[in-house]
């Protein structure tokens, strides 16, 4: 039972054929056996589920139908939900508890979806392999060498080991699309303000976006519908009407046009990845799309301009840890100044000192033209890349990683090769479109390829219509790994 | 010392306190990512207006009305007497 889609398990819950308290007993039987190999989830909420899931089967026999009715979904773990414990993988925030719901847990709530944990993750999202986290390093269910990527690697591994049946992350440079690659799942990072970011733990405001994780790109859809829109409490929402995704993933794909990045496709691109990306738009042409050739010719820009644009906001968007309205405070201070920056010293791990370094240099007095004013201008470079190349096709497809999943410590050593492993996603965070990795292939010893899809602001139906279309047409979404 | 930052200085900004090891650690990190970051020094970007978010919003105004009460977080705080946060002396 814990290999359902959203689909089939809400399918089987309306049809009687299980009871959602029967669901939620075999999802957690599931972790009881794999979690101790991967370390998907900080910590679960068994209590909770049960009750939610008590309540759907109470909802269900009324015959209520509401899209996750008895679901169990699990949380990336910088997503509050009330009551329970929300650590952003880090020490500072290790023993705080949430006072409110997030407004996509509430509308998770309100879908009647039964919460069964909160996902791990790289400390405040800040890493590409979940080694970050000051909890566990998960593992990726496809081999247990490697990592899961990152940094909503937990929820990757949750759905990839069928520990939930779907789940949600948060991406700020690819942190939903490259764990999804590595662990041969479908992730969406959505429009930049399409779903609220109200309870979203921040890291950097003006690139963090929530987004679904799930087992297939219909599932992808049923959840992103339940997620967004508008919402006064985070401003930077767009009140703009939300379409019915399920609806738009049946039409045909006849006369639309896939374009693929010739920057894309350079050196330190993995061959097996180049080629599977390739037969993934071979299969799209032969679906009835042309595909065209395009330039994003900043792309070689765009982890330079990442990196200080995410790190300026990181350093103020982190200032807030200090000690004093909540999480950790150090005990070994006589001064508040001394608090301030012993707690700051105990509580963060080593990235996220170096990212805040990074951004309080670049905002600092005598810096600022040269370093986060230039970033915020390349950043226009690759917006306007973008609104060109849409001018000649309607989605755009490269590879989302440019490798399969890498081993452990492989990259910890030099934090700018970990920050080159996020490069084909970055832009699009930096250009506010949206973006899917999709499965479409395995590496010669097994490991996942993932297909990224882009397309323009608030296009994600384009984007889910392609990838269902796909996944009608390919199997490569339907292998499990050997957990 | 480098020529681009005085690392005692960012760290009093940024508000930590790193041991030696640390600090020379991650000075040349930062060193290694900032050369890197120098590759877009070759871009000319004299005539582009700057981004700070990519979507065209604007300002939203709303009534400004009294919320939750404050009682419900002051609990969170590591130290508080009544509805105070407490810290150390300040100076």
């Amino acid at each position: 039972m814990h290999r359902l889609t959203i689909e089939q398990a809400v399918e089987g819950l309306r049809a009687g054929k299980f009871s959602s308290v029967e669901l939620t007993r075999a999802i957690y039987d599931r972790i009881d056996q794999v979690e101790e190999s991967v370390s998907a989830y900080i910590h679960l909420t068994r209590e909770i589920a049960q009750n939610q899931a008590q309540e759907a089967d109470r909802l269900i026999a009324q015959g209520e139908k509401k899209p996750l009715l008895g679901v169990p979904v699990a949380l990336k773990d910088l997503i509050c939900a009330q009551g329970t414990r929300t650590t952003c993988g880090s020490k500072i925030l290790n023993d705080f508890v949430s006072p409110y719901d997030a407004t996509v847990v509430r509308k998770l709530k309100e879908a009647g979806a039964v919460l069964i944990g909160k996902t791990n993750m790289d400390e405040f999202g800040m890493g590409s392999s979940t080694e970050n986290s000051w909890h566990a390093i998960s593992k990726n269910p496809w081999s247990l060498e490697r990592t899961p990527g990152g940094s909503s690697g937990g929820s990757a591994v949750a759905v990839s080991a069928n520990e939930c049946i779907a789940a949600l992350g948060s991406d700020t440079g690819g942190s939903i699309r490259q764990p999804a690659s590595f662990c041969g799942i479908t992730g969406l990072k959505p429009t930049y303000g399409r779903v609220s970011r109200f309870g979203l733990i921040a890291y950097a405001s003006s690139l963090d976006q929530i987004g679904p994780m799930a087992k297939t790109v219909a599932d992808t859809a049923i959840l992103l519908n339940v997620i967004c829109g508008k919402d006064p409490k985070d401003s930077t929402s767009a009140d703009i009407a939300v379409p019915n995704f399920s609806q738009a993933l049946r039409k045909d794909l006849k006369g639309m046009k896939v374009g693929l990045p010739r920057e894309y496709f350079t050196t330190g691109l993995d061959p097996e990845v180049e080629e599977s990306v390739r037969r993934s738009a071979k299969t799209l042409e032969s679906l009835g799309m042309e595909i065209v050739e395009v330039s994003l010719p900043h792309l070689e820009y765009a982890v330079a301009c990442y990196y200080i644009v995410a790190c300026a906001e990181a350093s103020a968007n982190l200032s807030r840890y200090d000690g004093v309205k909540y999480g950790y405070r150090s005990e070994h201070s006589d001064t508040l100044m001394e608090m301030y920056s012993n707690t700051r010293e105990e509580g963060f791990g080593k990235e996220v000192k170096r990212r805040i370094l990074l951004g309080t240099f670049v905002l600092s007095s005598g810096y600022y033209d040269a370093y986060y004013l230039k970033g915020q201008k390349v950043r226009t470079l690759i917006k306007n890349d973008f609104e060109n190349a849409f001018k000649q096709c309607d989605v755009i497809a490269s590879p989302t990683a440019p490798a399969p999943a890498f081993k452990f410590n492989e990259k910890t050593g030099d934090p700018l090769q970990m920050y080159l492993s996020d490069i084909y996603t970055i832009s699009a965070n930096l250009a506010g479109i949206p973006g899917m990795s999709i499965p479409c292939g395995q590496s010669a010893s097994g490991l996942p390829i993932g297909l990224q899809l882009m397309a323009r602001q608030f296009d994600e139906e384009t984007l889910l219509r392609v990838g269902h279309q796909y996944q009608q047409n390919t199997d490569h979404h339907l292998k499990s790994p050997p957990l | 010392m480098n020529e681009k930052f005085e690392i005692e200085k960012l760290v009093q900004l940024a508000r930590l306190s790193l041991t030696e090891d640390e600090k020379n650690q991650l000075e040349g990190d930062l060193l290694s990512i900032l050369g890197y970051i120098d590759k877009l020094e070759t871009l000319d970007t004299s005539n582009i207006e700057p981004t700070s978010q990519a979507l065209s919003l604007k300002n939203v105004f709303r009534e400004d009305e009294p919320g939750e009460k404050a009682e419900s977080c002051i609990e969170l705080a590591p130290a508080h007497y009544k509805d105070h946060y407490e810290a150390p002396k300040i100076i």
